[in-house]
């Protein structure tokens, strides 16, 4: 069904909208590599790090987060029956780190540098040690991807010998990430008097690895329901629904902490007064975590698929907003400084997620990502056969069928 | 250990630049105007008003948080005092510049192979030490071992109570710094950076970091004692599938 509307490409808004988006990214690309960050970029000697260490960095890995969680629910836990959202979260995940990577080359100075952690080391350095987890468990997710690529080209034999060793890449694979997801975190330590005190705390890898967590989840159910809608692939909302009950667990203990440690610092009265800091904060706390915890927890909400991605939408977003904060807002706030991304800034930020999606499209398209279980092949069957318009009517999403570029 | 420090005594100098004069030529830049620290600038004199001048420079923290930041060790505080930079190790990640209390280190941001530039206590200089002590005519900027620096400072400071604000600046600030400031007021009148963290901020970190190898063990230990209690279960399961004779994926 899904092959057969991509048969007939439509130029619809995603489509020229990313190509768009892709072509001025290779341009801002050659002027960043030829004349300096400073040609593109608002950085400067008072700011040096913005919107691509706050977004492409923190919020790329953070939201690859799901990759580790589902993994683990998956081949440690045993519970298998979230097997099918394991092989699309996994290259979530892998997709995300790719471009962390990417982002990582046009941020750092001198990208061409970027393997001498390798050989030159600084175990006192939190960024060596992210360095090395985002490299470890990049190549452990690749490892984890691959049997989705071996089955493509039926390669058993590879296969056979990847199976075995799988649980001890999915423990490693745990083990990295909760190691460089909160020392993403530990970043900021050095920086006391540089981070606002809403934001700096000596718990901070401790607050980073919750929350992506949480981020990790939220970014799965979205993505499944994306997937969903673009592909009409049946992805059973119970599992997302199950895993969203994960969600407000981890959200409130996210809360939980994040309040105890405000209140033991005595930083909340810097909530005031009121400004621009203190409603970025609440905006933060009250839509980012409260607001989905509590819509959440009601088990009629979770019922439908829509309002589930919505909570989690928001999630995501609330989690994208802390580390924006911390690394733009809560910096602005400490030091007087100020910081505005240029508009370069953000069309690669942009463009790289738009390259990200488009990977992923075409990787679902190409590849076994998706469970051949019973309900998809019927699906598959029935929109052959008979075209999109019937497949809408068995359809159980109102406008699942419709593509990508008409949502 | 005994290593190189340098003396500001701000009540000594008289503004006529000659240390940033000597800084220019002893980094081979081309003579200009210093009016804050940038890729071209690692040292610069502020007008702080009624015949005050106070020259800004790289600290040279006895715990560098720049050294302990970067992920390859281009930045390194040697024995001998000084902070140093090796542009052909650095990746670029300016965590140094995020991480430096002080505000010093600066970027090549217009350069497609950038670096990060500031005062290197001209180490290149070896034994000669720093360009700027040697070439100010007041001892307002003095060199020597760090320690015996600290004492002189205490001495002056104790011993002429109206010219000096009693405190040496650099002693407390972020653990403390092998560059001294003594000055006619405080350091904050003086323009000097704020900086109230007194003991050395890679602690900081290094509370985190130092939990890595617990991290590590614990972790596998834990994930596999569940892999291998919840692996049971699943044996069971699929034996019950077998006997079915139900097909599992």
């Amino acid at each position: 069904m899904f092959k057969h509307r991509f048969a007939s490409p439509q130029l619809g808004f995603w489509t020229v909208t990313s190509v768009v988006m892709i072509a001025v990214l290779g341009a801002v690309a050659f002027l960043r590599f030829t004349k300096g960050l400073g040609a593109v970029t608002n950085l400067s000697d008072t700011f040096p790090w913005g919107l691509w260490i706050g977004f492409d960095v923190l919020c790329g890995v953070g939201l690859a987060a799901g990759g580790f969680a589902v993994t683990a629910t998956v081949h440690i836990l045993h519970l298998k029956e979230f097997k099918p959202i394991l092989r699309p979260t996994v290259l979530t995940a892998f997709l995300g780190y790719i471009l962390v990577v990417c982002g990582l080359v046009f941020d750092l100075g001198k990208p061409w540098n970027i393997w001498h952690p390798i050989i030159m080391w600084n175990p006192h350095s939190v960024m060596f040690e992210v360095g090395w987890c985002v490299m470890l468990y990049t190549s452990v997710l690749s490892l984890e991807f691959a049997p989705v690529v071996l089955e493509r080209f039926k390669l058993d034999w590879l296969l056979r010998l990847l199976k075995p060793i799988t649980p001890v890449l999915v423990i490693l694979g745990v083990i990295l990430s909760t190691l460089h997801q909160s020392s993403l975190g530990s970043l900021f330590l050095i920086l006391p008097e540089k981070v606002h005190p809403l934001w700096y705390t000596p718990v901070l890898p401790v607050l980073f690895f919750v929350s992506a967590l949480a981020a990790g989840i939220g970014m799965t159910v979205v993505e499944s329901w994306f997937s969903r809608r673009a592909f009409g692939k049946p992805i059973e909302t119970h599992l997302l629904s199950r895993l969203s009950r994960v969600s407000v667990v981890v959200l409130a203990i996210y809360f939980a902490l994040r309040m105890r440690d405000l209140i033991a610092r005595h930083a909340l009265a810097t909530l005031f007064p009121l400004n621009s800091v203190s409603a970025m904060f609440l905006a933060e706390i009250a839509l980012g975590v409260v607001v989905p915890m509590v819509l959440l927890a009601i088990p009629r909400f979770r019922e439908s698929p829509k309002r589930l991605a919505v909570a989690q939408g928001m999630v995501v977003l609330g989690f994208i907003f802390h580390r924006l904060n911390i690394s733009v807002t809560a910096v602005e706030a400490a030091t007087g400084r100020t910081y505005l991304p240029s508009v370069m800034e953000f069309l690669v930020s942009a463009g790289l997620v738009a390259v990200g999606i488009w990977i992923f499209l075409l990787a679902c398209r190409y590849l076994p990502i998706f469970p051949e279980g019973a309900m998809a092949e019927e699906e598959q069957r029935v929109g052959q056969h008979a075209g999109a318009a019937e497949v809408k009517a068995v359809s159980p999403l109102p406008g699942a069928v419709t593509a990508f570029d008409h949502t | 250990m005994a290593h190189r420090g340098i003396l500001v005594d701000v009540t000594k100098c008289i503004g006529c630049g000659s240390c940033v004069e000597a800084c220019q030529k002893s980094n081979q830049q081309p003579a200009h105007d210093a009016k804050g620290f940038d890729q071209q600038t690692y040292t610069f004199l502020m007008d702080r008003g009624s015949d005050t001048y106070v020259r800004r420079l790289c600290m040279h923290c006895e715990n560098p948080s720049c050294a302990s930041v970067c992920p390859v060790g281009a930045l390194r505080k040697t024995a001998e005092g000084p902070v140093t930079y090796d542009p052909d190790k650095c990746m670029g990640c300016r965590y140094c510049m995020m991480a430096c209390p002080f505000g010093v280190p600066t970027y090549e941001w217009y350069s497609a192979a950038p670096r990060v530039r500031k005062c290197q206590m001209c180490a290149h200089r070896g034994a000669a030490g720093p360009a700027c002590a040697e070439a100010c005519p007041t001892g307002a900027t003095i060199t020597g071992d760090r320690e015996e620096l600290l004492a002189e400072a205490r001495r002056r400071v104790a011993s002429d109570p109206k010219t000096y604000f009693q405190r040496v600046y650099g002693v407390t600030e972020a653990g403390g710094t092998d560059v001294l400031y003594i000055g006619p007021r405080e350091s904050k009148a003086l323009g000097l950076p704020r900086v109230e963290t007194s003991g050395p901020l890679p602690d900081l970190t290094w509370n985190a970091l130092k939990h890595i190898p617990d991290v590590v063990l614990f972790g596998g230990v834990f994930l596999g004692g569940l892999f291998w209690l919840t692996k049971r279960k699943e044996d069971v399961a699929r034996a019950e599938h077998a006997e079915k004779g139900e097909h599992h994926v």
